[in-house]
């Protein structure tokens, strides 16, 4: 794949040096922050596709209840089985054990296998040595490690499903006592794995801080780096400081499931009518509470590189300087520091005081005003710019609005009294899905289509990547648009028939029963979702076949930036830059007044 | 290019790169063990009045242990020191000090193991009358070691006497339970000392419930094995890098010495950690 | 290597003099923190009636004896800023972590409180 372009680089910049490294050593075990970078891009691309099937399964089950699933129905159920060998869905229906696995895995899988190796893992690692003018990572081997370590949870993940019994069921935020009484081994697999993606995740973090404190080029002061720098390094602080205390209770449900302890388990508690044979004397809100410290600096994790994806992609369409660059950054700290301290929005509904139920509330709303900065700043930076619209452009651009209507229908659930009637409803789905996937993933597509040409030296189509956008763009509201009035009507999350049973459909006579509506928007979803799936069929073959057949680049920086991932030879070699860069201005000095171009690199004296 | 500030310090910051990671690692073990702790407040606070395990622990073999992690700490740094006036030989000296600490740390934990792993709480159907010190009292829960066949057998619990048919099993019980308050645990133990123990014979069908102290005997002994397991691992974990760097690894003391006396130093914070956790966890489970 | 006029524990601290002084140190923080651990296990024997005193005296003891490795072992009392920012968050979102969750137990609205 890459072995034309990389091997004629690798072989010009160490002619001099000694024996050529094996294929292993180059493209398995290399120390290369690059071939890392790729690593954990087209790791986590294979997760998210994967993430997404199990979607389109759910989906079909919800609005075809009891109905075998096409096309791949008939694999499920010859795969899947119980604990005592039995097929769990032998005719290729769903059954709701495996719509609660599905749904579990789904949400693990994208957040911590999809979402973050690759805003984090992959972007952060192949961009952010070159973007500060580092050779490499400050800690090589450990990066190396951290990859590893990623896929070996992956793996076990990945595995689980064919287990007996099967994967974890118990949702992505495993609450106990459920998780830890059900009695297959899912969960078991499901913690292990945690571990090792918790332990991969640290040590990329201790590497990403490192790196941008002590391997910044001369001149690049912390002021001078390019927002997605300052991105990954508040992102690299969250996964540092809030995994630990998941890490912590991973183990603690580990103990309760394989050694019997009670962390979690209360006193009396009764399992499948009988009093549990455990110690009690644990409290299941411990888990909650730990697992949320986590949870919600995760959701900046997933959208912070996001954000520093867009905005280089704006400044660099726009031709002119971001808006507001001290504002960003001191947007991106604050709410890195703030999301330490939000976590029991999350909890509302669990019994909490008025007292520290306000306390919440209100470092909630405060963590919203920087998000808004952020936001608006990237709007006005588009405002008198010479906007090129390329494919990095448009979902750079789509970006905006989504994110903004993810972030907006946040604040009724981060008010206590709204969120009393949307807590775990689908309003709840559509507004994190919003920021997520119109939101974070639209801008791992533009950063894909954006430094591809760094990468390979080849361009994506333009016009199958605009395919890719304009169906992307439909699709996803029409997926996710209708949820918000399916969860204001109250319709609850994770239900396996899609809430027939709670309709006016099965019970005519029910208060408060669903409207037919409310049911029928499954099918337009249901379509969305293929929509989807389809327009991202010319996504993944762009991606293959222009590492071959794409256009190729005319110059090292075909997209005329100004940041340093730019000023280097296509694809950089080995140690990045061949004589150490100096940042000499500011990242953004595009259209200067009486300048030659309409841009000036960051290295330019 | 290479990796600049691998051993020279970077002026601005004025650390090298290794120290800039260690310190990083740290903090995120300081939320690890941290949110551990927090478990341990949450579960004791929630605990209702009375339940909560104490006094069940060696205090002298804990102190013991307290010097021993001490000791291993003063040494890494001393080691680290001579290594900074270029005595290797000293540095091995210390380093080896260090090592055999911690090895010592292991051993003793896992004899601590070993013994908490024979030592049962039942809860009998009907009460009997055991010594709490010098009274006697009628209590349905009874601390002490079984006796049965001749051996003071490990890990029995309510299922092991149905699944290996035991009728009934003799009972060494202990002259005290943790259900009184530290004061009256503390002279019911001094005021017993000597003294025999009473030795119940109990029948199966009299036991509600039997368990050893192991993690699921109570959240006590969950949070106990936990947090001691976890700063175990620590403690192993932390030794064989100390180890490979003051074996294998010495060969860097020739080839780049300033480097080597960085990695000394960098695993010695680590170990300073391992120290500090202790610190705390000692007087927390062994003590209050 | 540049001369260092002022005692800084860095790796770069080489001169004879400055290193003997700081082994003096160590040594009588090791023996500090012996002493701290007697006193420590001495005063569990006290049996205070009152048990926020006795959790706050292990916990005070425990500090200075944690404070004494952080500063002097891990030469924390002499360390550059960065190391101290990056402690004072952690620090920081530690007790965030232990307050707010313990609070959050604890204040629960008056008709449903089980204990």
């Amino acid at each position: 794949m890459q072995a034309t372009t990389h091997t004629a680089a690798h072989h010009g910049a160490h002619e001099a040096h000694h024996h050529e490294p094996s294929f292993l050593q180059k493209y398995v075990f290399s120390t290369d922050h690059k071939v890392i970078g790729i690593q954990y891009g087209l790791t986590s691309l294979g997760f998210l596709l994967f993430g997404f099937l199990l979607m389109l399964c759910m989906r079909w089950q919800i609005a075809h209840p009891g109905e075998t699933i096409p096309v791949v129905g008939k694999l499920l159920g010859s795969i899947l089985r119980n604990m005592d060998g039995s097929l769990m869905m032998p005719d290729g229906k769903m059954t709701y054990d495996v719509y609660n696995i599905f749904g579990a895995m789904h949400g693990t899988i994208m957040v911590f296998l999809a979402i973050v190796p690759l805003a984090f893992g992959a972007f952060g690692n192949y961009v952010t040595p070159l973007m500060i003018g580092a050779p490499d990572m400050a800690f090589p081997r450990l990066n190396m490690a951290s990859y590893h370590v990623f896929l070996l949870g992956g793996i076990v993940m990945f595995a689980s499903f064919f287990i007996p019994g099967s994967a974890a069921q118990s949702g992505w935020t495993s609450y106990s006592p459920l998780a830890t009484t059900v009695t297959t081994h899912g969960q078991a697999y499901w913690l292990v794995g945690m571990v090792l993606l918790i332990t991969s995740s640290l040590l990329g973090a201790v590497n990403f801080i490192a790196t941008i404190i002590q391997l910044r080029a001369p001149g690049m002061t912390w002021m001078r780096l390019p927002f997605f720098v300052w991105a990954q390094f508040v992102t690299g602080f969250l996964l540092l400081l809030a995994f630990p205390p998941l890490e912590a209770a991973g183990i603690m449900q580990l103990m309760d499931n394989v050694f019997g302890t009670s962390f979690f388990l209360p006193t009396g508690l009764a399992v499948g009518g009988r009093i549990a044979d455990a110690s009690g004397g644990g409290s299941p809100l411990l888990w909650q509470h730990l697992f949320w410290f986590l949870a919600h600096p995760e959701v900046y994790v997933l959208i912070l590189p996001g954000m520093g994806i867009v905005a280089e992609v704006i400044a660099n369409n726009t031709r002119k300087s971001l808006w507001g660059y001290k504002s960003l950054v001191f947007s991106a700290l604050a709410i890195g520091f703030i999301s330490f301290i939000v976590w029991a929005h999350h909890m509302y509904l669990t019994g909490m005081g008025t007292k520290i139920s306000a306390f919440f509330q209100t470092t909630t709303m405060i963590i919203s005003i920087p998000s808004v900065i952020i936001l608006t700043c990237l709007f006005i930076s588009l405002w008198g710019g010479s906007i090129r619209f390329t494919t990095p452009m448009l979902f750079a651009l789509a970006f905006l609005p989504m994110f903004g209507i993810g972030g907006l229908t946040g604040l009724p659930l981060g008010f206590a009294a709204s969120d009393i009637h949307l807590h775990d409803t689908y309003y709840v789905i559509a507004h994190f899905h919003y920021v997520v996937a119109p939101g974070t993933i639209f801008a791992l597509f533009a950063g894909i289509y954006y430094w591809f040409p760094k990468m390979t030296g080849r361009m994506m189509s333009e016009f199958w990547g605009k395919v890719h956008f304009i169906g992307s763009f439909i699709f996803m509201n029409v997926v996710f648009q209708p949820m918000f009035a399916q969860g204001m009507a109250g319709m609850i999350r994770r239900m396996a028939d899609g809430g027939l049973n709670y309709s006016k459909i099965s019970h005519p006579d029910a208060i408060g029963g669903l409207d037919k509506i409310y049911i029928d928007l499954h099918t337009v979803i249901l379509w969305g979702a293929v929509g989807l799936a389809i327009s991202q069929i010319p996504f993944i073959v762009n991606l293959f076949v222009s590492i071959k057949k794409g256009k190729k680049v005319t110059s090292d920086n075909p997209w005329e930036a100004t940041t340093l991932d730019w000023q280097t030879p296509t694809p950089p070699p080995h140690g990045n830059f061949t004589k150490e860069p100096v940042a000499h201005r500011n990242p953004y000095d595009y259209s200067l007044p009486g300048a030659a171009k309409d841009f000036t690199p960051q290295n330019q004296p | 290019m290479d990796i600049p500030y691998t051993s020279k310090p970077r002026p601005d910051t004025g650390i090298y790169n290794a120290k800039v990671g260690i310190w990083l690692f740290l903090a995120s073990e300081v939320m690890l063990f941290g949110a551990l702790f927090s478990a341990y407040i949450l579960l004791r606070v929630g605990a209702p009045e009375g339940t909560w395990v104490h006094g069940m622990l060696n205090i002298p073999i804990g102190t013991f242990n307290t010097f021993v992690l001490i000791t291993s700490s003063v040494t890494v740094v001393l080691g680290w020191a001579a290594l900074q006036l270029g005595n290797f030989q000293k540095y091995k000296f210390y380093q080896a000090i260090t090592i055999l600490c911690a090895l010592g740390f292991m051993g003793i934990k896992s004899f601590e193991y070993a013994d908490k792993f024979k030592h049962y709480e039942v809860w009998l159907k009907n009460p009997v009358t055991v010594m709490h010190g010098d009274k006697e009292v009628q209590t349905n829960r009874v601390l002490g070691h079984i006796e049965y066949d001749g051996k003071h057998p490990y890990f029995w619990n309510t299922r092991t006497l149905r699944e290996k048919g035991i009728e009934g099993f003799k009972f060494e019980a202990d002259p005290y339970h943790y259900t009184l308050s530290p004061k009256e645990l503390a002279h019911a133990k001094s005021v017993s000392k000597g003294k025999p123990h009473v030795v119940l014979d109990i029948k199966t069908a009299d036991v509600e419930r039997l368990s050893a102290f192991v993690p699921s005997h109570s959240t006590y002994f969950a949070v106990y094995f936990t947090l001691t397991a976890l700063h175990g691992l620590h403690v192993l974990g932390g030794a064989l890098v100390i180890f490979y760097i003051w074996g294998p690894g010495a060969k860097m003391w020739k080839s780049d010495p300033l480097r080597y006396t960085n990695r000394v130093e960098v695993s010695g914070l680590f170990w300073h950690f391992v120290d500090l956790v202790w610190i705390f966890l000692f007087p927390i489970i062994y003590l209050l | 290597m540049s001369n260092h006029s002022h005692s800084h524990a860095d790796a770069h601290s080489h001169a004879p003099e400055e290193v003997a002084k700081h082994v003096k140190t160590y040594l009588f923080v090791f023996g500090a923190l012996l002493v701290a651990t007697v006193v420590t296990v001495a005063l569990n024997y006290l049996h205070f009636d009152s048990k926020v005193l006795t959790i706050g005296i292990a916990l005070l003891v425990a500090a200075v004896k944690a404070s004494l490795v952080a500063c002097y072992f891990m030469h924390l009392i002499s360390e550059k800023k960065m190391i101290y920012v990056i402690m004072a968050f952690t620090t920081f979102f530690f007790i965030g972590l232990m307050a707010l969750t313990v609070i959050s137990y604890l204040d629960v609205p008056p008709e449903t409180a089980t204990r």
